[in-house]
């Protein structure tokens, strides 16, 4: 046993302690959070913007200060020191209080938001009411909770992309990825969208009002880009509206395809999206609480796997209740458009049974049985539903089953508020359907893979340690296989903590991509061949 | 069913039982006084640093071993009788085999200082050695000062582990340069610069006098030889080596010399028995290498190959080309065939060194000097492709081939800035070329046709 167990204390015994310009920086981030806290316990502030600024300002300015302070004084390389000793990074008291007061905080976010001071028809009050100045501001509206939730998920992106920067400053991949991050969410996920907001009931709209519409939120990430109330706003809103729609539907069947085969799924997971920006960002320091057991892996397949199926049924449903029957009103009716999806489905197992059985084994099965499930479904809706009944069930309800347990339990609540108790990617590992499809797409058709160099792995477990998509990648390094995973998010780390260089991401031809074989160099090349006989 | 019988549970003996069990449906018992299940080694370290906890190291959930009938005993065997094929466990549990694996691996080296076996002083070995570690320093209030006696890849964790709870260290060594026995002198000067930026204290040229007891049996400094600098300190590293866990088996009838000896099947003396890994010494060594080859992948390597024999497969143990990798501090290193210091260097060995102006980044290559072949390559701070130097050292390409294709070698995380350029000038000027560095090509790195 070793002897930092026998430590009483609650919190482990961290092998540094703060040092004093960290103490102030916490001090100072507190200061501004504190501000927000008062805000929301409707403590009135004479000049919100003012006292936003400051607060936002203290918040940023103490992140950054205080990851300066750690990472300032050392030599560029790995910094994971006492990352296990450390309370709020290792479950201990510190992490489960941060995994509390976070989920308390998704909580009131999405299901009771008057207690941040929103008021429906009124000003606003409370912390709502103090990011109205700032909302304005950009898109001529007073703030929702939605507001003040991506300015501070924003800020959260840059302070701690500041952060990540410095931590991995040797690492050319790490700091150009993280650059990526803080740009997409500032300017598309942030700014556009709110800007676009002040061009509603404009002449260029043709008066319409588009719907809020983040570009890189792709469906099914963006689960009700194509709910009838959208669609509605899109085509009320002239040529621009148009446009927009036509590109929330390439970006799901051409633009993603085509860059998850060049690049791997990495493109948009750790590259432009805002869940994973959020995740390698704020959630760096809870990489390595992923679970990596075989039981968590199975879970993971059944769990993601089931949320697409669900997805889909959920958006198929809707789309084909705010459709009509006649052909002569719109093109797309009820039934083409049935026939259409179905189709779509068939193509794809089609062509993976046909071209990439061989890599499919076990799951095909699986497969298999997702596919007949949607595609009983789809022939269950055309001959039960009524009118706004599909199936069994009002598609409303699938709806809003999908939003609540999905959109608001899963991706938020779990998935944030649990990042000290899980990980940071537990929404992306378990529940996204984004990220399934890419990965589904990833595995078999990509060019991306990570090498592992011929006979270099010592085992050690570090790439294990701190993948934060739970992924055993010891367990293909230590055998010289490449790792081509689904779930692979290419975030880099993997390759950056390995003491010996074994792991690389790269692109490159399909062709002996995956390779089961044991390929150790340095071993006799007969002996090698013996060992892969069976 | 036969009985195989593995004594160690490091990487030589588990990838023994692993292949055996692969092979075969014999039973198969490994015994192990360390801990319970395998770990990785070299990542002992992390656990000291608190990158990783101690399960995290173990590459295998504990399932592993029942799922694939490797029966595992916990405890140190004391006795060997090859003539009753029986072993002892800690001196009362007897027994049984068929066939016996020795995977024993190593201790640390002690050369009988005067002062060695004080409270405080200590190697790092083993699983327990970390838990004396955590008794012997576990922060810099218990321990003011570390000192470390042995300037080798040990020696050099050791500090760093040190150096990550903030331990002042003292590192001594007895070169004049760290690890030259075995870098050429440009990369051994880049890596003394690299301990003195970690704040740590190098004696180059120091060797250890005596350690000091004060008074209680517990150490209270260390003298060295050269100066009689008495240097205060609560904990003393020894890390000058390893050398084979043999002294269970002095009397047992099996040839020992430093190791196990062995012949290129791995068998010893005795039928039956085999000996795998840091333990096993060859009767003559394989090439370039040593007898006693105390490295992680040799020890993988012995235990594949040894699997097949027991597996009716006889087969000779015919290591590959040479290759290593080791950390120092922040600088990864990488090794492809060989490349000696300027104390082992070969007749007509000769070497071409490119280091960084600013970063601590540097290659050596080296090459035969009459014919221009290329005989390897120590890379500092850049990744190389080992399967690209596999294929090269096989082929058994020119220097300027090597020059020309560097780039096809690069393993550095995408983004990464190239050295290419740099490299292949500096080669030109050195050596009068005229070479120009070809582009990376996906095509060659992955041998499409």
């Amino acid at each position: 046993m070793s002897t930092y167990d026998r430590s009483m204390a609650l919190t482990g015994q961290p092998p540094k302690i703060l040092s004093r310009n960290q103490k102030i920086a916490t001090l100072i981030g507190m200061g501004g959070l504190g501000i927000l806290l008062l805000a929301a316990f409707n403590v009135s502030f004479p000049n919100k913007g003012l006292w936003l600024t400051l607060s936002l300002m203290a918040i940023s300015a103490g992140t950054i200060w205080f990851s300066w302070d750690a990472y300032t004084h050392k030599l560029p390389g790995i910094k994971n020191d006492g990352v296990w000793f450390k309370s709020i990074s290792s479950k201990g008291l510190w992490g489960w209080m941060a995994g509390i007061a976070l989920t308390g905080f998704y909580i009131v976010l999405y299901f009771y938001p008057e207690y941040l001071g929103l008021v429906k028809d009124g000003n606003n009050k409370g912390v709502i009411g103090l990011f109205d100045p700032l909302s304005r501001m950009l898109s001529g509206n007073p703030a929702s909770q939605w507001f003040v939730y991506g300015t501070l998920y924003t800020v959260a992106i840059l302070a701690f992309g500041i952060k990540f920067m410095w931590k991995y400053r040797h690492n050319r991949y790490e700091r150009i990825r993280t650059m990526s991050v803080m740009f997409f969410q500032t300017a598309f996920a942030f700014i556009i969208p709110e800007l676009m907001a002040r061009l509603n009931g404009d002449k260029i709209l043709n008066g319409g009002s588009l719907p809020y519409y983040d570009l890189k939120n792709v469906w099914p990430l963006n689960y009700y880009n194509f709910e009838g109330y959208r669609i509605k706003s899109f085509l009320s809103s002239g040529d621009i509206g148009f446009a927009l729609l036509i590109f929330g539907i390439l970006s799901v069947f051409v633009i993603t395809p085509i860059l998850t085969y060049k690049y791997g799924k990495r493109w948009y997971c750790s590259w432009v999206c805002g869940c994973g920006g959020l995740a390698e960002t704020a959630g760096d320091a809870f990489r390595q609480l992923s679970d990596k057991s075989v039981s968590a892996w199975k879970v993971e397949r059944w769990v993601v796997h089931s949320v697409v199926v669900f997805v889909t049924l959920m958006t198929t449903a809707v789309i084909y209740s705010y459709l009509g029957h006649d052909t002569s009103k719109y093109w797309l009716t009820k039934s083409t458009f049935l026939i259409g999806v179905a189709s779509l489905l068939t193509l794809v197992f089609a062509w993976v049974m046909l071209f990439k059985r061989d890599q499919f084994k076990k799951d095909a099965i699986y497969g298999a049985i997702g596919y007949f499930v949607i595609i009983m479904a789809l022939i269950g809706f055309h001959f039960f539903s009524g009118d706004g009944n599909v199936f069994l069930f009002k598609s409303e309800t699938l709806r809003k089953s999908y939003s609540f347990l999905i959109g608001s339990i899963f991706s938020g609540v779990i998935g944030t508020g649990f990042y000290p108790i899980f990980g940071n990617r537990v929404w992306c590992r378990f529940g996204c359907p984004m990220a399934a499809m890419m990965g589904f797409q990833q595995r078999l058709f990509s060019r991306f893979r990570i090498t592992t160099n011929g006979g270099q792995c010592i085992s050690c477990g570090n790439c294990s340690t701190y993948c934060e998509m739970g992924i055993d990648v010891r367990a293909y390094a230590q055998k010289g296989e490449n790792i081509v995973r689904s779930s692979c998010v290419g975030c880099g780390i993997c390759s950056a903590v390995c003491p010996r260089g074994v792991l690389k991401l790269e692109n490159g031809p399909l062709e002996g991509r995956i390779d089961s074989n044991q390929v150790l160099l340095g071993n006799d090349v007969d002996l090698m061949t013996l060992v892969n006989k069976k | 069913m036969e009985n195989i019988v593995i004594i160690g549970n490091g990487i030589a003996g588990i990838s023994a039982a692993r292949h055996i069990r692969k092979l075969s449906d014999k039973r198969i018992i490994v015994i192990s006084g360390e801990t319970d299940y395998f770990f990785s080694r070299t990542a002992l370290m992390y656990v000291y640093m608190g990158h990783m906890k101690f399960e995290h190291i173990q590459p295998y959930e504990d399932w592993f071993w029942e799922k694939n009938r490797i029966e595992l005993v916990r405890g140190y065997v004391t006795q060997v009788s090859p003539d009753t094929k029986q072993l002892l466990i800690d001196g009362s549990r007897a027994l049984h085999y068929d066939k016996l694996i020795i995977a024993t691996g190593s201790k640390s080296n002690k050369f009988g200082w005067s002062g060695q076996d004080l409270h405080g002083v200590q190697g790092l070995y083993s699983k327990q050695d970390l838990d004396l570690l955590e008794v012997n320093a576990p922060n810099k209030e218990v321990c003011k000062r570390a000192v470390i006696v042995g300037g080798g890849l040990i020696g050099i964790e050791l500090a760093e582990m040190l150096r990550s709870r903030d331990i002042p260290v003292t590192f001594l060594v007895r070169e004049d340069s760290f690890w030259n026995g075995v870098l050429p002198k440009g990369e051994s000067q880049m890596i003394n610069e690299h301990i003195l930026e970690h704040h740590i204290d190098l004696r180059l040229g120091a060797n250890l006098k005596e350690i000091v007891s004060d008074g209680n049996g517990k150490v209270k400094s260390v003298i060295v030889a050269e100066t009689g600098e008495e240097i205060p300190c609560d904990m003393v590293g020894l890390t000058a080596g390893v050398s084979p866990n043999v002294d269970f088996l002095k009397d047992s009838g099996i040839e020992l010399r430093r190791g196990v000896k062995v012949n290129r099947f791995l068998e010893t003396n005795v039928p039956d028995v085999y000996a795998i890994g840091d333990c096993a010494e060859q009767h003559d060594a394989i090439g370039n290498r040593r007898p006693i080859e105390a490295v992680w992948y040799t020890g993988r390597m012995m235990g594949e190959t040894v699997a097949q024999t027991i597996c009716g497969n006889k087969l000779e143990y015919k290591p590959g080309h040479w290759f290593n990798s080791a950390k120092f501090l922040d600088i990864e290193y990488q090794t492809y065939g060989w490349v000696f210091s300027e104390r082992g260097m070969k007749e007509n060995e000769a070497h071409f060194h490119w280091r960084h102006p600013q970063e601590k980044i540097c290659i050596t290559i080296a090459f035969d000097q009459e014919s221009g072949q290329f005989l390897g390559i120590n890379t500092f701070g850049i990744r190389m492709r080992h399967q690209v130097f596999d294929k090269w050292l096989t082929q058994e390409k020119s220097v300027d081939q090597v020059i020309e294709h560097l780039a096809d070698a690069n393993f550095d995380p995408e983004f990464y800035k190239h050295h290419e350029a740099d490299i292949v000038s500096k080669y030109n000027s050195d050596f009068g070329k005229s070479i120009k560095s070809k582009k990376k090509s996906l095509k060659r790195i992955f041998q499409i046709s």
